[in-house]
């Protein structure tokens, strides 16, 4: 099969799984005739009819609680939410509802529920368009989170969070969408909880997902050609964590810098950075450190915003702050 | 001339302003002068100055993602607004906002919103200060069809209600939110119907027609200012661009556009005002070579001022001033 976009990997990934189960459902906004707005959802309420892809009004908060019912009597749901950003207008419903409804039932039942969304800056769409919002939902147990970085992965991950009986976030990053990488026609599932090492390496541990993965890799052929040797780990899944992988590749390298869009403060990489020193503590040779965006919303202005979003050049002067402690 | 004629001469001009800050400004995003994305107003612009004609400057509005008209017609001014749009260092919010988070406070506008419905408590807020203030002025929310389907507006509604807060909730349906057309999407035939829910006035009026919405604010805003209460008012109109520029629009035909074209309000108003013997052709090319006279001033305006500095991206969070590097460094 030739190269296909992340787009493409996603929708065919929605038919796929809406052929073969007749109870999978979408609801979301503009996912009918126009296909969504970046398109994943294209055809497929032709292909499916109304009741199985929901158009809705603006109502983000009903349609998260609303594709909760479905998914508590028996619909295998994916609900879309058009921009990371607004999924805080179904805080209560993602927060207070999915996440714990199993759990206050003494677990009596499944949530077989995807919560796909789309994350991120670098389009100059300012503070409430932009945001990277996953370590909200990292924060809340019962949810788990899930942010690919290819084409192939998004495949088999958005397969696995069909499949499962939990709530899952699958967050997707807009600068992602046109990006294309070969995907196999035959089915694949990637399990949720496995990260994957994009680039082998001795001397750093780069741990990173989603966009910033690809500004790592790029940051990581510069490093080399200075003859500095890193390893990339994805972690394409935020929970479950997949802490082996991460231990494993620090136990090697002794040294460990996470990369994240979202802001420093209380971000991912606040989590991963503890886990790190807790578990592989006598084997690192420098703080762990990290590199996220300046504790700040992202800004509309290009240069402000270039600042305020790690880039390659940050991940380089990053790499080099840990090579530089003994 | 009639003070009456005065006002039409003056809206008119304004609606005109509109016009062509809203065409130069899909101009410029069409250039690649402006980033992100824009929202354009065309064929609103009956909605913004009828209602905001009726405002006096310590009056309040919110404003939405098609904004620009309610920020001009409120007495915006376009160097700034322009300057903002191309995230210079002049704009209204110093580059930090672009399009859709243009604010003015000295000139009572509140802030256009990237949320749909974002507006909505932001203005009983005000309602409440109003009152507890005690002064006499009114709060405007603009807003569109589609953010009538979110719960904030239900919630305000009620609350204005009930509290007689001095209130003008403006709908502009132009007939989709997005992709999704209005009939698809909403459980009435029009947004005005919903005020029943709420107890309180609810109007529909002709949008495209700037005296009918001009009628209908100043009654609502005589009720509030006279401390009896909240009026909803639906500006019916059409978005004759796309939702955002670069919309392929394939969720309506070019001939339904067409047909709205006929209905454009600046056209319909010129008519009138013609008709009327009120505006002749000379005139009428005076006020248009006026506008973008001054138009194109503010563009230069734009295009001559820096962009931020990129350790800027640090001030403007809290109260507080911080020095850029002293909060980078608590980071
Ligand atoms: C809470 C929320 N959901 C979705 C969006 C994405 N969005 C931006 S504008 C828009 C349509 C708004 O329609 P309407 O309220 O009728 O205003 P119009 O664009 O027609 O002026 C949508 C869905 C958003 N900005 N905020
Ligand atoms: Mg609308």
């Amino acid at each position: 099969m030739p190269e296909v976009s992340f787009v493409e990997s996603l929708r065919m990934t929605l038919r796929e799984e809406m052929q073969k189960d007749p109870l999978v459902m979408l609801i979301g906004e503009d996912i009918g005739r126009y296909g969504g707005i970046f398109g994943v959802t294209k055809g497929l309420l032709e292909e499916f009819g109304p009741y199985r892809v929901r158009n809705t009004p603006i109502s983000e908060s009903a349609i998260i609680g609303s594709a909760l019912g479905a998914a508590m009597t028996g619909i295998r749901t994916i609900a879309e939410i058009m921009y990371i950003d607004f999924t805080t207008c179904a805080m209560d419903q993602i927060v207070n509802q999915v996440a714990k409804i199993r759990y206050m039932s003494g677990g009596k039942m499944k949530i077989p529920l995807v919560i796909r969304t789309q994350c991120g800056g670098g389009r100059g769409n300012a503070a409430q368009h932009s945001q990277s919002l996953e370590a909200l939902f990292f924060h809340i147990p019962g949810l788990k989170v899930v942010m690919p970085s290819t084409p192939y992965d998004a495949r088999g991950l958005l397969k696995a969070s069909i499949h499962d009986d939990n709530p899952v976030i699958f967050i997707e990053h807009k600068l992602l969408y046109a990006t294309k990488g070969y995907v196999p026609e035959e089915e694949y599932i990637i399990p949720l909880g496995q990260a994957e090492i994009k680039k082998k390496g001795r001397e750093v541990t780069i741990i990173t997902f989603s966009y910033m993965v690809w500004k790592t890799l790029r940051a990581a052929q510069q490093l080399e050609k200075e003859g500095v040797d890193v390893e990339v780990v994805d972690l394409r899944t935020l929970y479950p964590l997949d802490l082996e992988t991460i231990l494993q590749s620090v136990r090697k390298t002794n040294r460990a810098l996470i990369v994240h869009e979202g802001c420093r403060r209380n971000g991912i990489g606040a989590e991963i950075a503890c886990r790190i020193q807790e578990e592989a503590f006598d084997y690192l040779d420098a703080p762990v450190e990290r590199v996220a965006a300046m504790d700040v919303p992202i800004p509309y202005s290009e240069p402000l915003e270039k600042a305020v979003i790690p880039d390659e050049e940050d991940i380089i002067q990053g790499v080099k702050r840990v090579l530089s402690r003994n | 001339m009639k003070e009456d004629h005065q006002i039409w001469l003056e809206l008119y001009r304004m609606m005109v302003k509109i016009r062509r800050f809203e065409t130069l400004t899909g101009e410029l995003f069409a250039a690649g002068k402006i980033p992100g994305f824009i929202h354009l107003s065309i064929g609103q612009e009956a909605s913004s100055v009828g209602v905001c004609s009726t405002l006096r400057p310590e009056d309040y509005i919110t404003t939405t993602h098609r904004g620009h008209g309610h920020v001009i017609a409120k007495g915006g001014d376009v160097k700034r607004m322009f300057a903002e749009l191309m995230g210079r260092s002049t704009g209204y919010c110093k580059g930090k906002g672009g399009s859709m988070h243009i604010a003015d406070f000295s000139l009572g506008i509140l802030g256009a919103n990237g949320v749909v419905a974002g507006g909505f408590p932001i203005i009983v807020g005000a309602g409440l200060s109003i009152k507890l203030r005690g002064t006499d002025q009114v709060a405007v929310c603009f807003f569109g069809d589609g953010a009538s389907n979110r719960g904030p507006f239900h919630e305000a509604l009620n609350m204005a209600s009930i509290w007689k807060l001095p209130i003008l909730f403006v709908c502009e349906n132009n007939q989709f939110a997005s992709t999704t057309s209005f009939h698809y999407s909403t459980s009435v035939k029009s947004v005005a119907q919903r005020s029943i829910a709420y107890g309180i006035p609810g109007r529909s009026v002709d949008g495209n027609d700037i005296l009918e919405v001009r009628e209908a604010a100043l009654e609502a805003v005589e009720r509030a200012r006279k401390g009896e209460g909240p009026t909803l008012i639906e500006n019916r109109t059409y978005r004759l661009r796309g939702h955002f520029e670069g919309d392929p629009q394939r969720y309506r035909t070019k001939e339904e556009v067409e047909n709205f074209l006929e209905k454009d309000p600046i056209k319909r108003f010129q008519e009138f005002l013609k008709n009327e013997k009120i505006l002749n052709e000379e005139m009428d090319r005076q006020i248009w070579q006026a506008i973008d006279s001054e138009l194109t001033d503010a563009i230069r305006f734009a295009e001559k001022s820096p962009y931020p500095q990129p350790m800027e991206a640090l001030r403007d969070l809290y109260a507080e001033d911080v020095d850029p590097l002293f909060q980078r460094s608590l980071a």
